[in-house]
């Protein structure tokens, strides 16, 4: 038995949003029955290009009809901007999770929302030079490389649990591999960064602190300078700084290129470090 | 007529808490844990649980628990993974003392033209480690030792030994299906890849078993079929006897020190009224480090089955040797290893007591023994002719 | 909320006829049956009769039936013993619709060298048996077919097959797992050299299955070890499961006439109301050789996991080969082999019922699964209302 949220069961129960919107301005259908999950999404902008109305229809088991639920949801009352920044991740956040084996039904979702914008504004369909690498599903590169680099996925096993690539005969385990290696061989820090444990953020604010305090501040000194952390803001490290930094015009120069790098490289990839404002 | 079970080595009784979680699960909750339903996922949770509550007792990881059906089923499956992930190597190293389900796999591998090594033990039952080390080779594919013996409850010194073929990256098995729950086992502590145990050994129900899989060890699995316990297992799960094995390691865990401490002084106890009422008695590997709750103890001059069948008489239950060998009248393939005598071998009796059995219980049958040997010593020519010497000598 | 329980070809309710003849081999005689104490032996007795009331079942001799720990490894067994006695041949005659227990086993010897042939299903899951006797040559091992389809209930002629395999001097195993206790078999007359069933599927518990293996068939065993089972299946024998196993075996003799009337009845009622009051449903399989108590019907363009949950809430218990439930990412192979299409093959039920099964159940699942699937089609992009127009044909 799937274990589904009680977020997931409500959505698969009773769903948002179901049916077509009428005169839509983006319309999308991905997936196909032959796989087992497909869905059509279409939506409907007002006059500031924002989104008023989503529906949806699908094929397939129960996250999938929760994802697609989820997604006009989360849709609703966005710009298009605003719509494009989403990611299958905030679909299986807003569902407070999906089972690994499930993840295909939030990529799926993602697909959906991307053509459709991409119908709206007259894209075509696939971009060229995209190849099918699972046959059996009919994924391309493209989208297992994106599923790769959004989702951090690092074995074959979860490329199929987020795009269903590889989970029918098989014979492109060695395909997806490849895409899997060339990817993280490329991005070397962030395959690296990749492996270190996700900090509490309780863990996070010591190690920025012990970091400031054992690698930055001495640094700084050396050269007349000195620094002094102000607060943190989820991933915004604000900092004042002290000193000849305080004056120096390369003082961006030092936060971004050094401390910011420093930090990024010692705690977390995704921290942004910012001066305080005056 | 009470029963007075000292056979707890051949299998024990299904503790009271473990019949109470199990029975739940065959006429109520019969669902198939692999079903979408709820009626079958509601199982599908207590089989987790199982596996938290056995990986927990065995200071294991929950992915690294395997239900089999019985601690046959883990050993076959052990030695025969460790040979299938290395294609190349074709030599086992396992001792003359194992259990059938090692020994006689072994054997038969040997026909297949397998290379095994079985390691000699000394007069108290005791491997020598220094032949042990010698028999390692760049070919050896597998190492499977038993973590105590059956017969005479002999504990081999298993983690040493497994950090020695972890030293020469060689599988190291232990069909420790004699010494869980009756000795402290931590996985944390020792470099052990595969390990055996059985549930109806440790109050549990009979037909299941368990294989701990050290994370990261290259595995083959057994049966195949079904996507069970992640693949490495296949066939339906039995839901009840895994649930009642949770239990029963659980409850084997809550009542360690308890189990190890009483069944000592019950053992010492019995052993000590022997000695002081029967002469001519040798207690079988009894210098050696050996589990709390057995002994094997040889009565000279008298045939254990005569003994066997007398005690049973009196509602008594022992056995010669392990049940599983019975059936065949040759004596003990584990005290001819000890190199014990023939005249004392044929009258080998094993108690091997549990939690539940009594004081009153030891004295009851050091009492009838006593009676027992004499009356089938009374009857003995070679015990005529041998008394008076060794009786005062 | 009552348990509607529609899924017995996954998992059956222990009878309670069954659970009361086992549950005193639990805690109270708990003995060991290889043990030489009357404590044990009284076991033996017991599991003696187990063996006779299972023999009786299948029209064999005691002798030929070998309790081992599921179908699973009964299936595993038979294969692997035909092709250990058969060193030099290395064909093996399959079908494309067998369970995960033989069908994996054999992708996995065929990846090991062997040369296997899948047999095709016409689309109402029959066997060609011209190419079926096509397939048989010098160099086969043996044949391996299924009794009954666990998916579909269609029957295999396995009795006319094992005849050819017989003339061609060729094993012949068959998985009759989901046959028996559901319709009447007697291997006396037959060719069938092995079969494999599983105490779960016919109100016995999980843990506990049988391998038949006629007389003077040769025979290499899969778990080794002592002696049990005549030297045929090493390890402590499940003594609480074999009792019930033959308790239930009794027990489904009594029952068989029910099964093919009642059972029948109420499997024919659900399936008629349920294809007359939802459009576009299909059965898939042969209606004419099929078991009793199964059917499988497709909902077109919906997916089997939304109607399983739905039902879920209403505490019906079912099963879908769809892929969502297979546990795989595609659907079901026996459908897929069927060349059931995919906009089918997804939404598709299966309803496996029992004798426990009363005609209210089967009316309220008559009432609550058509607005189930209305709502699921209202959701589905494929499903055209006026589709429905040109259904009933």
């Amino acid at each position: 038995m799937w274990e589904y949220t009680d977020k997931v069961k409500e959505h698969f129960i009773n769903p948002r949003n179901v049916g077509e919107v009428e005169n839509p301005d983006g319309v999308a259908e991905v997936g196909s029955i032959a796989c087992g999950d497909a869905l059509k999404l279409t939506f409907k902008l007002d006059e500031n290009k924002k989104i008023v109305d989503a529906k949806f229809k699908t094929f397939g088991c129960a996250s999938a009809i929760a994802s697609a639920s989820a997604l006009t949801e989360i849709i609703k009352g966005m710009t298009l901007e605003e719509a494009m920044k989403v990611t299958n991740k905030d679909i299986a956040n807003y569902l407070g999770g999906l089972p690994e084996e499930k993840m295909h039904c939030s990529v799926l979702g993602q697909q959906a929302l991307e053509q459709a914008i991409g119908n709206y504004k007259g894209a075509p369909k696939k971009e060229p030079g995209e190849q099918i690498i699972c046959e059996c599903f009919g994924i391309t590169d493209r989208e297992i490389e994106r599923a790769i680099q959004e989702n951090h996925l690092t074995t074959v096993q979860e490329v199929t649990n987020y795009t269903k690539a590889g989970g029918g005969c098989g014979n492109c385990h060695e395909k997806i591999q490849a895409i899997i290696d060339r990817i993280y061989s490329g991005a070397v820090p962030e395959a690296k960064v990749e492996k270190k444990p996700r900090l509490s953020n309780l863990q996070k604010i010591r190690l920025i602190e012990e970091t400031i305090e054992k690698e930055i501040r001495p640094s700084l000194k050396h050269d007349g300078g000195d620094i002094d952390l102000i607060d943190i803001v989820g991933n915004r490290v604000i900092v004042a700084t002290r000193g000849t930094c305080a004056t120096c015009h390369a003082a961006q120069l030092t936060l971004k290129g050094f401390v910011e790098y420093k930090l990024r490289e010692l705690v977390s990839p995704e921290l942004v470090v910012e001066e305080e404002s005056p | 007529m009470k029963t007075v079970y000292l056979d707890n080595n051949a299998t024990t009784q299904v503790a009271r808490e473990v019949l109470e979680d199990m029975l739940p699960y065959f006429h109520d909750y019969y669902g198939n844990p692999s079903s979408i339903h709820s009626f079958g996922g509601h199982v599908a949770k207590k089989v987790t649980e199982a596996h938290q509550k056995v990986a927990s007792f065995l200071g294991a990881k929950d992915e690294e628990i395997i239900f089999t059906s019985c601690g046959t089923e883990s050993d076959n499956t052990a030695i025969l993974s460790a040979l299938a992930v290395s294609p190349d190597k074709r030599h086992i190293v396992t001792t003359t003392v194992e259990h059938p389900a090692v020994k006689v796999l072994c054997e038969h591998l040997a026909e297949k033209g397998y290379r095994v090594t079985t390691l000699d033990v000394d007069g108290e039952g005791n491997i020598d480690m220094n032949q042990y080390k010698r028999s390692l080779s760049d070919d050896t594919a597998a190492v499977s030792i038993m973590w105590a013996n059956n017969e005479t409850g002999v504990i081999f010194p298993v983690e040493e030994a497994a950090r020695i073929a972890h030293d020469h990256e060689i599988l190291f098995h232990t069909d420790a299906v004699q010494a869980v729950g009756k000795i402290p086992i931590d996985m944390r502590n020792n470099a052990i890849d595969m390990l055996s145990l059985s549930g109806h050994k440790l109050h549990g129900p009979k037909g299941i078993g368990v294989l701990y899989l050290r994370e990261g060890t290259r595995f083959s699995p057994f049966m195949i079929g079904g996507h069970q316990e992640k693949g490495r297992r296949s066939g339906t799960e039995n839901t009840a006897s895994i649930i009642g094995l949770g239990e029963a390691c659980d409850l084997a865990g809550r009542r360690l020190d308890t189990e190890i401490g009483w069944t000592r002084q019950l053992r010492d106890k019995l052993e000590a009224g022997i000695q002081k009422s029967i002469p001519n008695v040798r207690i079988n590997g009894g210098k050696a480090r050996r589990l709390p709750n057995t002994s094997n103890i040889s009565f000279q001059f008298v045939e254990s089955e005569m003994v066997l069948l007398l005690l049973d008489q009196l509602g008594i239950c022992a056995s010669s040797g392990s049940a599983c060998a019975s059936g065949s009248t040759e004596t003990s393939h584990v005290l001819r290893a000890m190199g014990v005598p023939n005249a004392m071998a044929l009258g080998a009796v094993r108690f091997s007591m549990s939690v539940y059995n009594t004081s009153e219980e030891i004295d009851y049958v050091v009492d009838n023994l006593r009676d027992i040997v004499r009356k089938l010593r009374q009857r003995s020519p070679d015990w005529k002719s041998a008394a008076t010497p060794l009786m005062y000598g | 909320m009552k348990t509607i329980y529609l899924d017995n070809n996954a998992t059956t309710q222990v009878a309670s006829e069954v659970l009361d003849a086992m549950v005193p081999y639990l805690h109270d005689l708990y003995g060991n049956p290889s043990s030489m104490h009357s404590f044990g032996g009284q076991v033996a007795k017991t599991i003696r009769e187990a063996r006779e009331r299972v023999a009786h079942l299948i029209g064999a001799d005691p002798d030929e039936v070998i309790f081992t720990s599921c179908g699973t490894e009964s299936d595993n067994t038979a294969i692997l013993s035909a092709l250990a006695v058969n060193p030099d041949k290395r064909h093996i005659v399959t079908s494309r619709v067998e369970h995960p227990a033989v069908k994996a086993l054999c992708e996995h010897l065929r990846e090991k060298g062997y040369g296997v042939t899948e047999l095709a299903v016409d689309s109402e899951g029959r066997l060609d048996m011209e190419q079926y006797e096509d397939s048989l040559t010098r160099e086969t091992a043996v044949v391996s077919l299924m009794w009954a389809n666990n998916e579909t209930g269609v029957i295999f002629p396995v009795e006319e097959a094992a005849r050819l395999a017989h003339d061609h001097g060729i094993l012949f195993h068959t998985d009759a797992v989901q046959a028996v206790g559901k319709i009447p078999i007697n291997l006396r007359d037959t060719g069938i050299s092995m079969l494999s069933l599983s105490g779960h599927k016919l109100h016995a518990p999980k843990g506990v299955g049988v391998l038949y293996v006629r007389k003077g068939t040769r025979y290499s065993p899969f778990l080794i070890g002592g002696h049990q089972e005549k030297g045929r299946r090493g390890g402590t024998e499940n003594t609480a499961s074999i009792i019930a196993l033959g308790k239930a075996c009794e027990l489904a003799e009594r029952n068989m006439e029910a099964e093919n009337t009642k059972v029948k009845y109420l499997r024919d009622k659900l399936e008629a109301e349920l294809l007359k009051r939802i459009p576009n449903s299909r059965v898939n399989g042969d209606r004419v050789n099929r078991l009793p108590n199964t059917t499988n019907i497709s909902f077109e363009f919906v997916e089997g996991e939304g109607i399983l949950l739905l039902m879920d809430g209403f505490g019906i218990c079912a099963s879908s080969g769809s892929a969502c439930t297979s546990g795989s990412l595609q659907p079901s192979h026996v459908l897929r082999a069927m060349g059931v299409p995919f906009t089918m093959a997804h939404g598709s039920v299966r309803f496996s019922l029992s004798i426990y099964n009363t005609e209210d159940e089967i009316d309220l699942v008559i009432e609550k699964l058509p607005p189930i699937i209305e709502r699921l089609r209202s959701m589905s992009p494929y499903w055209k209302p006026e589709t429905s127009a040109c259904v009933n044909v």
